[in-house]
């Protein structure tokens, strides 16, 4: 009986699994976002707008924003990675990506456990967020 | 040791009123000129501060970063509200990455209780998102200044329930099998919990979902009421599910956030860290602040920057 209790507080395996993963992406994503910021400040890589020029714009909607600088939206900053400012894009995307391998990892261990109906939850979740990542649903002013 | 503490705790609140105070777009001038006549390096190290604040606050007052982030930032710095909204999310979602693996290992966060009610409430961030991107930004900015007074009242009448009386788990709850044990440390107490009325609990998802990703507002405020006393989870689990589901719910909007351009890493990383810095000071204050008094202070300056919001929405 205690057995079973201990067993039962502690964390499941595709919990502990997704956990790990979650942790490793984190600390990543946020070592990248602090690397890629300095030389981005410190100017060891030049942004595409200037420094000094950013505050003309951050008044503007998004909509004008773009416009008035060229950027392009959704992936187009994988373009612009020589670029001090879309390199801090890298840390942003790790951080909001995690969360889609994490879903992803846990599913075969999901369907080892024959937890299907989780399983299909957590294949729809990936969907789902991947959809929103590729960029293909869009809103805007 | 404990005079220090609070003498910190009075000067934190000091300096950020102050800041508040002093802040350009406070004093009604335009963005441009409010911008102008500043060095580049100003905006992030002001910002880095009041974030710093914000995060120290946020521990202290019980309530998560992104809720004070957006309201704040957007009332009194001149940044526009897309591109406040876009970091608000990535504020709240990086708070919750850090928290969520913890949690998880520690099994106070229930992956069982979260999956689907992130599939709903991510989702519903999505569609929130693109609803607020797509809105005039004044009709966003007074929605806006209206949930965050609504959220102080929230904040004001909301009670708690360490561990609710569920007498018997619901249908649903049963076919996904939404359960758990887990041991109170103060008491050694083994609490067997399950859940109830999670139809209702996941609809209410919805529209919680959709004010995350309308607002870039983080959803600890919401979750937690409806994890606890609507669905009856224990409020360890409620709180500790409740950050967790943030690194989902959030990571839905952040994309669209983000795919539409509205991040300036400028402005983004000293938030994040700031508020991440300023989350562990407030950790360690927690031995000897006043949680109540500060909870007050907190609901305080949020009501001021909601009715901020309103006012500069409405044009005032």
């Amino acid at each position: 009986m205690e057995e079973k209790t201990n067993a039962l507080l502690k964390a499941t395996p595709e919990q502990v699994l997704y956990a790990k993963i979650l942790e490793k992406g984190m600390y990543l994503g946020l070592l990248v976002l602090f690397i890629t910021y300095v030389l981005y400040v410190l100017g060891v890589i030049h942004p595409y707008i200037p420094l000094n020029k950013l505050s003309g714009y951050w008044s503007m909607n998004v909509h004008e924003y773009l416009e008035h600088t060229g950027i392009n939206a959704g992936w187009a900053w994988i373009g612009m990675l020589n670029y001090g400012d879309f390199l801090n894009f890298i840390g942003v995307v790790i951080l909001s990506g995690v969360t889609i391998i994490c879903y992803a990892a846990i599913v075969p261990t999901l369907l080892k456990n024959k937890d299907i109906i989780y399983a299909i939850l957590a294949v729809l979740e990936v969907i789902i967020l991947g959809a929103a990542a590729s960029g293909i649903l869009a809103a805007g002013h | 040791m404990r005079i220090t503490g609070k003498l910190w705790i009075m000067m934190v609140i000091g300096l950020f009123s102050l800041i508040l105070c002093i802040s350009p777009a406070l004093a009604k001038v335009p963005a441009e000129t409010a911008t102008a006549g500043h060095a580049w390096w100003f905006w992030p190290i002001i910002l880095f501060i009041v974030t710093f604040i914000m995060g120290i606050l946020a521990v202290l007052g019980g309530v998560g970063g992104g809720v004070l982030y957006v309201p704040i930032i957007s009332g009194f710095f001149p940044f526009h509200l897309d591109f406040v909204r876009g970091t608000g999310l990535l504020v709240a979602l990086s708070g919750a990455l850090a928290a969520g693996p913890g949690l998880l290992k520690m099994n106070l966060a229930s992956l069982r209780l979260a999956i689907p009610v992130a599939l709903i409430a991510s989702t519903c961030a999505i569609i929130g998102a693109m609803i607020g991107l797509a809105l005039p930004t004044n009709i966003v900015q007074i929605a806006l200044g209206a949930t965050i007074l609504g959220i102080c009242i929230l904040m004001v009448t909301a009670k708690k329930s360490t561990i609710p009386d569920v007498p018997k788990a619901d249908r649903l709850s049963s076919i996904l099998n939404i359960c758990g044990v887990y041991q109170e440390a103060s008491t050694g107490e083994i609490i067997d919990w399950k859940i109830h009325r999670t139809p209702l609990g996941l609809g209410l998802f919805v529209i919680i979902g959709i004010m995350a990703g309308m607002f870039g507002l983080g959803a600890g405020w919401a979750n937690v009421p409806v994890l606890n006393l609507l669905m009856g989870a224990p409020l360890k689990i409620s709180v500790a599910t409740s950050k967790f589901l943030l690194s989902i719910t959030d990571t839905s909007a952040a994309w669209i956030y983000t795919n539409k351009g509205c991040i300036l890493p400028l402005l983004t990383v000293p938030s994040i860290v700031g508020i991440m810095l300023g989350s562990f000071v407030g950790v360690r204050l927690l031995r000897v602040a006043k949680p109540t008094l500060i909870r007050w202070m907190v609901i305080a300056i949020l009501a001021f920057a909601g009715i901020k919001a309103l006012s500069k929405g409405l044009g005032f």
